[in-house]
């Protein structure tokens, strides 16, 4: 039983960045934009997290600032896609493989510093039950700050009218302007919105769940995070739910390991990225659920007067 | 007062060609900054970065055999990107190029014949052709975004090639170290320029860039790729099929990028390795981008990108500056490009209205 709970946890722990960085790209979504720059945000985030933290050996201050990090990146993409007009696909290239670069080379003179990560929270006199206190009550702050986040994201986009307007304005940004929504800003709020959560997401990795900063430490995720989103057919519990499937398949690799699976550790490795191919395939086949889901004028550049 | 973005009448052909060089000009100016800020001298590190790399006839032989693998992957991407279709794994389909064109190096090692070199090149086009298929398929059978499969299929590769070389493929004799044995010299690429390690593999690249131009610019499935890029209505009312401008675009990425990856090991590799591309498939998308998708532009976009990688170790070594600063540089030289490209299809206007009018547009 005792193992059951920690495999949970580990689990949990596992998706954790992916709750983050697929709930921010699930709301630029649902405004009509198409980011593909996730894996960029959520490596500066954690890059700056990371140095903020060893700096002012404050891990908390430096989450925060990973945080701003993702959320200015993606102002950088806004002004592209929105402002700009540009291609949304081309400009989130640009913006995974800036922050790619961008990670790599403010980062490089804290590659191998140590810092005091966050520590998984046990709370008082609950954490200590059998069972149900591994269980639910002794993870890291970000495991329940990133289920706090699906409750706002559920509430904001299908229980507030500011949540509808942004819905609307995904689906018929003509009809949106005309009705006399800023779509154009709007929009910036939502990119900025998943900017935010894709640093957080990455600010996780380097000051809690690792914590170190290693070169490309994302591994993927960002682009993982993408799949989840049209994987959950972008709905929000579907996008946790997702998180935590690949939480565990990420997990496998290790159990195997720790089991003296004979296994080469690079065919483990590759689990979770074919994990992601075979899923998107399974959910993609029904064409018709996708189009009935996906915010209708998702990707395409929007010019008021045109 | 405001100033506006007004849609042109039509595209502007001078923007369309003037924006690259905006670009470079901005970048350049970005550098000239950030040199300046890091506490460098920003002329002797513009020196270190674009000139000292080129000074020489090795410098220059360097410039052109970074070049090829650029142009081989940016050029086949671009046939894609024509079309729509977002091939972006060619990484991977240089990874798996590698392991195809390696696996025959090393399978014939005691081969004699020249055939070996060319079966390399052919398997290694097979190969990225087969990764390539895998994303193609997966969208027209199961419409799966072809985005997302190339790029998790990336990782994919790499991990397969380390295990290579950790395991089945490993030198016996070499220290146990990841890496293959050394192939033959028949599995080699001729050297090209003496003095240099620039080899044929470059006039290879240059061969499949004017190939490239001749199918995009004047065959039938070219111009229908081209058609159902620009508009996918009319290209559906015409009945081009939107499969096979998938296939075609995924097909010709693949192969050129598994040239590239036979290029690299079977040229200054000349083993195989753990890794044996330092993000080429990765800069072509910015080559392609940068070079306006054409091939002749791709040319010259890959000789600048090449010229960036060698900055970039030019400045490590030189300045103390990390490599990775050429990344950066990468990145921004896409963002400057794609913000420069608004002033193609719009043009500024100063408007005079009603602020309140103003607001709400």
């Amino acid at each position: 039983m005792d193992h059951v709970a920690t495999l949970v946890a580990l689990t949990l722990a596992a998706g954790t960045p992916l709750v983050f960085a697929a709930l921010g790209e699930l709301v630029a979504e649902k405004s009509g934009v198409l980011n593909l720059g996730v894996e960029g945000m959520m490596l500066t985030g954690a890059v700056v997290a990371f140095m903020v933290a060893a700096t002012t050996k404050n891990p908390w201050l430096g989450a925060l600032a990973g945080v701003a990090a993702g959320a200015a990146l993606s102002l950088v993409f806004a002004v592209l896609a929105l402002s700009l007009m540009a291609n949304q696909v081309a400009a989130g290239l640009a913006l995974s493989l800036f922050g790619v670069g961008l990670s790599a080379f403010i980062g490089l003179p804290y590659v191998s510093v140590v810092i005091d990560g966050i520590a998984p929270l046990a709370i008082p006199g609950v954490s200590d039950l059998p069972f149900v206190g591994k269980l639910l009550f002794a993870h890291s702050p970000f495991v329940y700050l990133s289920l706090a986040l699906y409750a706002l994201v559920q509430f904001f986009l299908f229980r507030t009218r500011s949540g509808l307007t942004v819905r609307a304005v995904g689906e018929s940004p003509d009809s949106a302007h005309a009705i006399g929504y800023p779509v154009i800003a709007i929009r910036y709020l939502c990119v900025m919105f998943g900017g935010a959560c894709a640093g957080l997401g990455g600010a996780y990795m380097a000051v809690a769940y690792t914590p170190l900063w290693t070169e490309g430490m994302t591994a993927g995720r960002g682009w993982i995070a993408l799949a989840l989103v049209v994987f959950a057919t972008w709905k929000p519990w579907r996008v946790v739910a997702g998180a935590y499937l690949f939480g565990g398949v990420t997990l496998a690799q290790f159990q195997a390991q720790a089991l003296g699976a004979t296994i080469p550790s690079q065919l483990l490795s590759m689990l979770p990225y074919l994990a992601t191919i075979v899923v998107l395939t399974l959910i993609s086949r029904d064409a018709a659920a996708i189009r009935l889901n996906a915010p209708a004028s998702l990707g395409k550049p929007y010019h008021p007067d045109s | 007062m405001r100033i506006r973005f007004e849609s042109r009448p039509e595209p502007s052909r001078l923007m369309s060609w003037a924006s690259p060089l905006l670009a470079v000009a901005a970048t350049l100016i970005v550098g000239f900054v950030l040199f300046s800020g890091l506490g460098k001298n920003p002329l002797e590190a513009f020196y270190v970065f674009f000139v000292k790399p080129v000074e020489n006839r090795y410098g220059i032989g360097e410039l052109l055999l970074k070049a090829s693998p650029l142009m081989l992957c940016a050029v086949g991407l671009a046939a894609g990107y024509r079309a729509n279709v977002w091939n972006i794994g060619a990484e991977g389909q240089l990874t798996l190029g590698a392991i195809c064109g390696g696996g025959i190096a090393l399978a014939f090692h005691d081969a004699t014949g020249a055939w070996v070199l060319p079966l390399m090149i052919v398997a290694g086009a097979a190969g990225g052709m087969a990764w390539a298929a895998i994303p193609a398929w997966l969208r027209t059978r199961c419409n799966a975004n072809e985005i997302l499969v190339s790029l998790m299929l990336v990782y994919v590769a790499v991990l397969f090639l380390s295990m290579l070389v950790h395991g089945a493929w490993r030198d016996p004799e070499g220290f146990n170290f990841p890496q293959s044995k050394m192939f033959n010299d028949v599995a080699l690429l001729p050297n090209l320029l003496p003095e240099t390690r620039l080899n044929v593999g470059f006039l290879l690249a240059l061969a499949v860039v004017a190939s490239g131009w001749l199918f995009m610019a004047r065959s039938l499935a070219g111009f229908q790729m081209r058609v159902a890029g620009l508009a996918p209505a009319a290209a559906n009312y015409a009945g081009i099929s939107a499969r096979r401008t998938v296939w075609i675009g995924m097909l010709i990425g693949g192969a050129t990028a598994g040239i590239a990856g036979v290029g690299e090991v079977a040229g200054p590799i000349g083993q195989l390795l753990p890794s044996v591309s330092p993000g080429y498939g990765f800069a072509a998308i910015i080559v392609a981008f940068v070079g306006r998708l054409h091939p002749l532009g791709i040319f010259l976009a890959s000789l600048l990108m090449s010229l960036l990688y060698l900055g970039g170790e030019s400045a490590q070594m030189a300045l103390a500056l990390p490599s990775a600063v050429t990344g950066l540089f990468q990145g921004t030289l896409l963002f400057f490009l794609l913000a420069a490209d608004v002033f193609i299809n719009y043009q500024l206007r100063i408007v005079h209205r009603p602020a309140s009018v103003a607001a709400a547009a």
